[in-house]
Formats: C-alpha cells, sequence, structure tokens
C-alpha cells in the first residue's frame, strides 16, 4: 500500500490515477495485479501470494520518483437522473427542517454540485463521493434502515452516493436513479472509475419510469462527457 | 448433476475467488480455508481453481447423479456414503445413484466436498463462488441441481493423504497491518497477551471478536482491506474481515492475518479460543 497525506484533495486522487497508470504500462501486468484507489491511497495486490517486498518496496519509489507526469486513462463526467420525491426520498422533508433549507432548494444544490469519486467500496458500485456543498451537511441517521432500496440516493455529512443493491443503511435518502450502478452481465459491470465526475440532475415520475424501463431492457445511455486530464 | 437432497445450514460453492473487480467494490470471495481446498484439489488431480462445496456447521444430504470421484476435507464431520462411513483426504468412487449424507460436526467448523473436474454453476465475473447479488444463488437450495462432469475412471496418483491439519492450531499468525504504527503500548500488550474468543457475529464476511482492548480514535480516510484485515474501531472492538468482506474500510487495520491463519480462523466457530503472534 501507498499513501500520501490524509486529505481529501482532487491533486492527491490525480496523482493516485497517474502512478497507476505509469506503473500499468511499464512495470505491473494488468493481469497480474489489482490496483485499489482511494482518497489518499493506493493498494497494490498481486495474484501470485510468493512476492518479494523488499525488493519491491525500494522499486515504487524509484518509479514514483521518475513517472514525471503521465497522462491518466481518459475520465468522464457522468450526468446521472434522480427522482427527487417524497415517494423515494424518505428523509427530505426531516432534513428540510433540519437544514432549514426548502426542499426545492435541496434539490437544486444536490444537482448544481459536480461531484468527484474518490474510491468505490463497501457494496459491489458503491461511489465515494467528495463535494457536497457545505449547505447540504447532515449527520447520519441516529438509527439505520434494516433496508435501503436499490437505486436511492442518499446523504451524510460530506458525501453523497447511491446504493447500488438493496442494503442496511443509515444515510438520509432524498430520491432514486433508475440506472443500475452495478451490472454483472456486463465485461465492464461498473461503468464508473475512482476519478471520473458524477453530476445529478432531477427527473419527473414519468421520465423515472421511462428510464427504469430502458435500463431494464438494456437501452438507457448514460450521458457522459470526456474529461480534460 | 447434483442433487441436494438437503441443503444444510449453509452451503455453498467456492472456488479460488474473483480477481480484477476490486476497484469496483466486489469482495473476492472463495474458500474459507484454502488450505484445506488446495489439499482436496491436489488429491483429485484437479486444477487449483476448481470449485468445490462449503459446507457451513450442518452437512446436507446429497445425491450424485452421474459417475465421479470425490475426497472430503477441512472440518471434521461424521459422513456416511450409502451408508459406509468415510473419512477426509481419501479418493472415493461414486457410482450413479450414491448419496452422500453429513451428520455431526466432530471438530472445526466448514467442511470441504470436492469433485473431479469441479462443481460447475455458471461462472460470473471470473469465479463460481456463491456471492449474492454477485451471483445468483447465496447458498445451494433442496431438490435444486448442480451440474458437474462425468468421470467413470481415474487414477489417483496418491488415493489418501495425511494432512498436518489447520484444525488443532489456536495461534494465528499476523504481520504488521498499515495502520499498526498506531498503537499504543498497552493495545499492543493486550493484542499479543489476550486470549481472544470468536463472538457470535461471525460469518463469511468478518469474525468480531469478544474480548476488547482499547479503542482508537485516530480518523482515517477508507482505505482498501483485504481478506484477513483486522480492524480497530473507536470502542475497541477487533473485526476481522474474511473472504466475503467489504473492500474499502474506514477504520484502523492494525493487523493482516497470513493466509494459513485465514485458514486456522475459518475452522473457528463461536466462542472458539486463540493467539495473536507477530510472525
Amino acid at each position: 500500500m501507498v499513501e500520501w497525506p490524509n486529505k481529501v484533495e482532487e491533486s492527491i486522487l490525480n496523482e493516485i490515477l497517474q502512478f497507476i497508470e505509469y506503473l500499468k504500462k511499464n512495470h505491473l501486468n494488468e493481469k497480474e495485479w489489482e490496483f485499489v484507489p482511494a482518497y489518499n491511497s493506493l493498494t497494490l495486490i498481486c495474484k501470485d501470494t510468493v512476492l518479494d517486498f523488499d525488493y519491491l518496496k525500494p522499486k515504487l519509489k524509484e518509479w514514483y520518483g521518475i513517472k514525471g507526469e503521465v497522462a491518466p486513462a481518459t475520465r468522464f463526467q457522468w450526468r446521472l437522473p434522480v427522482f427527487y420525491d417524497l415517494e423515494f426520498g424518505l428523509d427530505l422533508e426531516e432534513i428540510s427542517g433540519q437544514l432549514g433549507l426548502s426542499v426545492e432548494r435541496i434539490v437544486e444544490l444536490h444537482s448544481h454540485s459536480i461531484y468527484t469519486v474518490y474510491g468505490i467500496g463497501f457494496l459491489p458500485g458503491f461511489m465515494y463521493l467528495g463535494g457536497v456543498p457545505k449547505a447540504l451537511e447532515v449527520p447520519r441517521k441516529s438509527a439505520p434502515r434494516p433496508k435501503v432500496l436499490k437505486g436511492s440516493v442518499g446523504l451524510a455529512g460530506k458525501q453523497t452516493g447511491i446504493y447500488p443493491q438493496d442494503s442496511p443503511g443509515g444515510w438520509n435518502l432524498i430520491g432514486k436513479c433508475p440506472v443500475p450502478m452495478f451490472n454483472v452481465k456486463k465485461d465492464n459491470p461498473c461503468f464508473v472509475n475512482v476519478g471520473d465526475k458524477i453530476q445529478f440532475y432531477p427527473i419527473s415520475k414519468a421520465e423515472y419510469q421511462l428510464h427504469q424501463i430502458e435500463a431494464e431492457v438494456g437501452i438507457y445511455n448514460i450521458e457522459k462527457i470526456v474529461l480534460d486530464a | 448433476m447434483l442433487n441436494i437432497l438437503k441443503p444444510g445450514f449453509f452451503t455453498t460453492v467456492q472456488d479460488t475467488g474473483r480477481f480484477g473487480y476490486r476497484d469496483k467494490g466486489v469482495p473476492v470471495a472463495g474458500a474459507m480455508d484454502s488450505f484445506s481446498v488446495s489439499k482436496v484439489n491436489t488429491l483429485l488431480e484437479n486444477n487449483e481453481k476448481c470449485a468445490v462445496l462449503e459446507i457451513t456447521m450442518t452437512g446436507p444430504e446429497l445425491k450424485f447423479e452421474k459417475d465421479t470421484y470425490i475426497v472430503l476435507g477441512g472440518a471434521e464431520m461424521t459422513v456416511t456414503l450409502n451408508d459406509t462411513a468415510v473419512e477426509n483426504y481419501k479418493v472415493y468412487k461414486i457410482n450413479t445413484g450414491d448419496i452422500l449424507s453429513y451428520g455431526k460436526l466432530t471438530k472445526g467448523f466448514r467442511a470441504y466436498l470436492g469433485i473431479k473436474d469441479g462443481f460447475n454453476p455458471p461462472s460470473v465475473l471470473g469465479s463460481r463462488s456463491f456471492f449474492k447479488p454477485i451471483t445468483e444463488q447465496d447458498t445451494i437450495k433442496k431438490m435444486a441441481n448442480l451440474p458437474y462432469s462425468t468421470c467413470k475412471h481415474f487414477n489417483p496418483k496418491i488415493s489418501e493423504l495425511k494432512v498436518d491439519s489447520v484444525l488443532d492450531k489456536s495461534v494465528l499468525e499476523v504481520h504488521k497491518g498499515p495502520e499498526f504504527k498506531l498503537l499504543t503500548d498497552k493495545q499492543l500488550s493486550q493484542l499479543f497477551y489476550t486470549d481472544f474468543s470468536v463472538a457470535n457475529e461471525n460469518n463469511r464476511m468478518a469474525y468480531q471478536l469478544n474480548e476488547i482492548i482499547e479503542g482508537n480514535k485516530t480518523s482515517m480516510l477508507t482505505s482498501a482491506t483485504l481478506p484477513g484485515t483486522i480492524q480497530l474501531t473507536p470502542s475497541g472492538k477487533l473485526i476481522v474481515l474474511m473472504k466475503d468482506g467489504q473492500t474499502t474500510g474506514g477504520y484502523p487495520r492494525i493487523l493482516q492475518l497470513t493466509d494459513i491463519a485465514m485458514s486456522v480462523l475459518a475452522q473457528k466457530k463461536s466462542g472458539d479460543h486463540f493467539k495473536f503472534k507477530l510472525k
């Protein structure tokens, strides 16, 4: 594991992503190695458990020193639809009171921000998103719900995200996204990569139902734009 | 096909697990006691990736609908093949219609049933290991069928093996984890002198321990975790992540079990005791 300073910063994440690209292209074959980036750390996992750590440790330092500027892998900004409504946004009214903001204002703030994917974990396809506006910071619920529905969009502290499957969860629910975040039938089961950006946009119930059907039959195209490195 | 007459308490198909999807949050899965499984597959002269049945605590009753060869391993249970007792780490020939019945658990916690060329439920993301919702199934179900290939003739090079079992061990060897340096002298002595025991909260995702040590309040950013990572919570609880454990976590990772220690722990059940030893 390689660690950077204990901060949530895009520049650190970019360094990590560049280092991964450099290692993949020059030294560590993707068939033999897994690369798990998150916030300020990179964990390298070798398929062959017999590993000469004493050899690799100084090598990694050396490689990091000489890597220079590397173009990271192409990154995308994804636009994801959210049906912000009391039907699925079970906590919208409550946090509206807690934050002193109208439901409309919460939706506006949440969908006008652009979030960075700092990590994927906890559940398959669960994104750790950074970039929640200060005005929307609200503590997680004191008692977690035993079941949060797949697709639910939640807010907790400095984080927001989508539950990729039914799961227990303690985040404040504000809406539901009809696009599945994880699909085992695809070679790449999760279209998002660490380092990508996410923007949410509000949709109506009719659009939610339409997108849900489109997603089920596999014809929903997720809007994306390529980000400059 | 293998016909499931009784599924047992928690019986799953497991192989060596999923590789290459941890950056998307997919746990590795795979056999909890990989040491015992490797012996089973070696005796059958199988590829190491061949899938076996992982049988937890209470075993199944199974009817074979094709000829094949099997080997049992891992936990010790009273098992009969058409009413004749069978033992661990011996190759047995199976004829169509044979019935294998698991009885009482006598030692360990997880038993394995290996079959010539492995069980073949669908492979999802490179592995046949059950893990819902990556796979549709979480456990084998009554009256369901599990595919395998027929094998009529097999001359094993070795027909039985004396295995230096993981069942009797009560020392878990550990490496220092990334946050080991945060531990105080008091925590260190608690970690390496306490006789720990497995809490009731133990499953394929994680084992919690009954004894608590001084907690750690350090707040850290979420980072990768592995099977065998031992986390220390602010309240002093120790959580050992197992094969279905989540791929990231936010608690200090103080220790990391060796591969063999994972197998040793996988054979422990609620209340069983052990100590940690730094490797």
